[in-house]
């Protein structure tokens, strides 16, 4: 189950998207879903599409793949379609009868938002499925540093997560060799109500967390011997550089802001979620 | 010059209570003297919980001693001046192959060293290269730690520590893991770096099979070293290693049984050939 959530991986391939610079990235990223926030009319969702498919077909990263990555809201986005679609009042009525009514402005209201949604996720799963791990905290370390100034430890931060991603699959792993130790000696997983299966997790969560605690310990030890000490005086084995083609990514990107922008003004400026 | 050197080590961990509160000591390292030469190999043996691992840990200035003094290099390991340079020095390898490998990618673990200690991008990569090559993981490089084998892992981690160009490696238990096969690759790779780069080597192990080319054997018990010797010397004290609880190659065992029945053979017999040859001799 844990497995089949693409959203957030990385997929491994060659293509100018992959080889751009984890901040152009990140930044880009950012830019694409403001963008998605200040318009609300169709040539601006045209246009956003237009971006979109540009950046994916770039990617070489297969659109079956990044549609995998909207399970995970599927809910969410029914939800929304339905209650905008009934509760948005506007327009003339097309369709009426009992207590409901669907009117044109509601229709409207409720496939944008539904779009809008859906290029939320594909814009940031686009930027997690071409970066690596590594990359995107090396990038979050260089955007955030001046936050240091006012002394949120930013490298510490991105070690943090470097070493979370690191160690997720080894605990995966763990959570299944412990989970199968304890059906050998007679637990139960598959029965019962949810509290019943709560309940059955506690002989797996304890040593799950007696185990990590321990690898925790072992790995401190193990990055002093190596003589980590903070991000202080450290150098980079991959620094990262912008190269000419991550400026004409922050070129480009600025030309769809204000082309989406200018859109934005001809057209009532509107932000609504729901 | 003296690689290691320590006099009168003590070292006692805290007891603690449920609350945490200090209810007394516990004396791990007791009164060790140690003398290793630069370039040497020194193998450590003792059953567990005779302060194997703490002995180690003083090397490389993660545990500092409450008594004595530990000079690694001629620093002194209680001088917080020191303790990078001593940690430098003396490169660590941990038992667990999973919980010292810190990066995502195999080559960027073996960067890591170097990146603490502040070496120049091309450089590190110069030294990621050359320690990938030495143990025999360069192809390698661009992998998930997580897929590799016990054995693959360890190599990582010793040239994660060779990068970082220390002149001495304390290896605890790096084999303990691993399966045989994975026992031999770690041990032809410390043995290759052994003589190609001359670095001082201190394994401390339980498998008999992998001291018996070491300079020197210490034997540890109850925090004390109680025996010190070269392998030879070592295993012709079959009884002795015995009575602390530990055992000896299965060739010197044999040997030492058929002498026991009267066969006139050689005490401290270690390889298999050496046997051979002896009982050759005797007809
Ligand atoms: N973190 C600790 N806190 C308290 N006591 C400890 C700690 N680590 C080790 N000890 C104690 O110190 C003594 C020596 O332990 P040490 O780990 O050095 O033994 P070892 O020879 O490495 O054993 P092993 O072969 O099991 O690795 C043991 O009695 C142990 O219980
Ligand atoms: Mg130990």
């Amino acid at each position: 189950m844990i497995r089949d959530i693409t959203i957030g991986q990385y997929y491994p391939a060659e293509s100018p998207i992959h080889r751009l610079d984890p901040r152009v990235k990140i930044v880009c990223t950012l830019l694409f879903l403001v963008s998605l926030f200040i318009q609300n009319s169709l040539p601006g969702y045209v246009i956003a599409t237009i971006f979109l498919g540009c950046v994916i077909s770039m990617s070489r990263v297969p659109v079956k793949y990044i549609v995998k990555g909207l399970k995970p809201i599927v809910i969410l986005l029914m939800f929304t379609v339905v209650m905008n679609l009934f509760l948005t009042r506007g327009g003339d009525t097309l369709v009426h009868f009992w207590i409901f009514t669907i009117t044109e402005e509601g229709l409207r209201t409720s496939v944008f938002m539904a779009v809008r949604l859906i290029y939320l996720v594909m814009g940031s799963s686009i930027m997690t499925f071409t970066t690596s791990p590594n990359g995107l905290t090396d990038g979050l370390e260089k955007l955030l540093r001046p936050l240091n100034k006012i002394n949120v430890p930013v490298h510490e931060v991105a070690m943090m997560m470097s070493i979370a991603l690191r160690f997720i699959p080894i605990l995966l792993e763990e959570t299944d060799k412990i989970m199968k130790a304890q059906i050998a000696r007679g637990a139960d997983f598959e029965s019962g109500n949810i509290i019943q299966r709560a309940k059955a997790m506690t002989p797996i969560l304890v040593p799950l967390f007696v185990s990590a605690f321990r690898r925790a310990n072992d790995l401190a030890m193990a990055m002093e011997a190596r003589c980590y000490n903070g991000g202080e005086g450290r150098t980079k084995m991959k620094p990262l550089r912008y190269k000419a083609q991550d400026r004409w990514a922050y070129v480009i990107t600025v030309i769809y802001m204000i082309v989406i922008f200018a859109v934005g003004r001809f057209v009532p400026f509107k932000l609504w979620i729901f | 010059m003296k690689m290691i050197h320590a006099e009168k080590l003590v070292y006692e961990y805290d007891k603690r209570d449920e609350e945490g509160n200090v209810i007394g000591t516990n004396r791990a390292i007791d009164g060790v003297d140690i003398d290793v030469p630069q370039g040497s190999f020194v193998a450590v043996l003792g059953h567990n919980g005779s302060g194997k691992s703490t002995l180690a840990k003083h090397m490389n200035a993660i545990l500092v001693p409450t008594g004595g003094t530990m000079w690694v290099d001629g620093r002194d390991t209680r001088d917080p001046a020191e303790l990078w340079n001593v940690r430098q020095t003396a490169g660590m390898v941990f038992q667990n192959p999973d919980n010292q490998i810190i990066g995502t990618v195999v080559e960027e673990d073996v960067g890591f060293g170097p990146e603490n200690l502040g070496v120049p991008t091309d450089e590190i990569w110069k030294r990621v290269e050359d320690s990938l090559r030495s143990v025999g993981m360069l192809e390698y490089r661009k992998s998930s730690p997580n897929k590799l084998s016990g054995g693959q892992k360890q190599r990582v981690a010793i040239a994660g520590v060779i990068a970082m160009e220390p002149k001495c490696i304390v290896l605890d238990e790096p084999t303990a893991m691993l399966d045989p096969n994975g026992r031999r690759e770690v041990i032809r790779a410390v043995e290759k770096l052994r003589k190609e780069k001359n670095v001082t080597v201190i394994l401390i192990t339980h498998y008999m099979e992998e001291v018996i080319d070491a300079d020197q054997v210490f034997v540890m018990d109850d925090g004390h070293i109680v025996m010190h010797g070269t392998p030879r010397e070592i295993f012709s004290r079959v009884d002795e290693l015995k009575s602390y609880r530990m055992d000896v190659p299965q060739v010197t065992m044999l040997a030492e049984e058929l002498r026991k029945r009267g066969l006139d053979l050689p005490r401290g017999i270690l390889r298999r050939e050496e046997l051979v040859e002896a009982l050759c001799r005797l007809r």
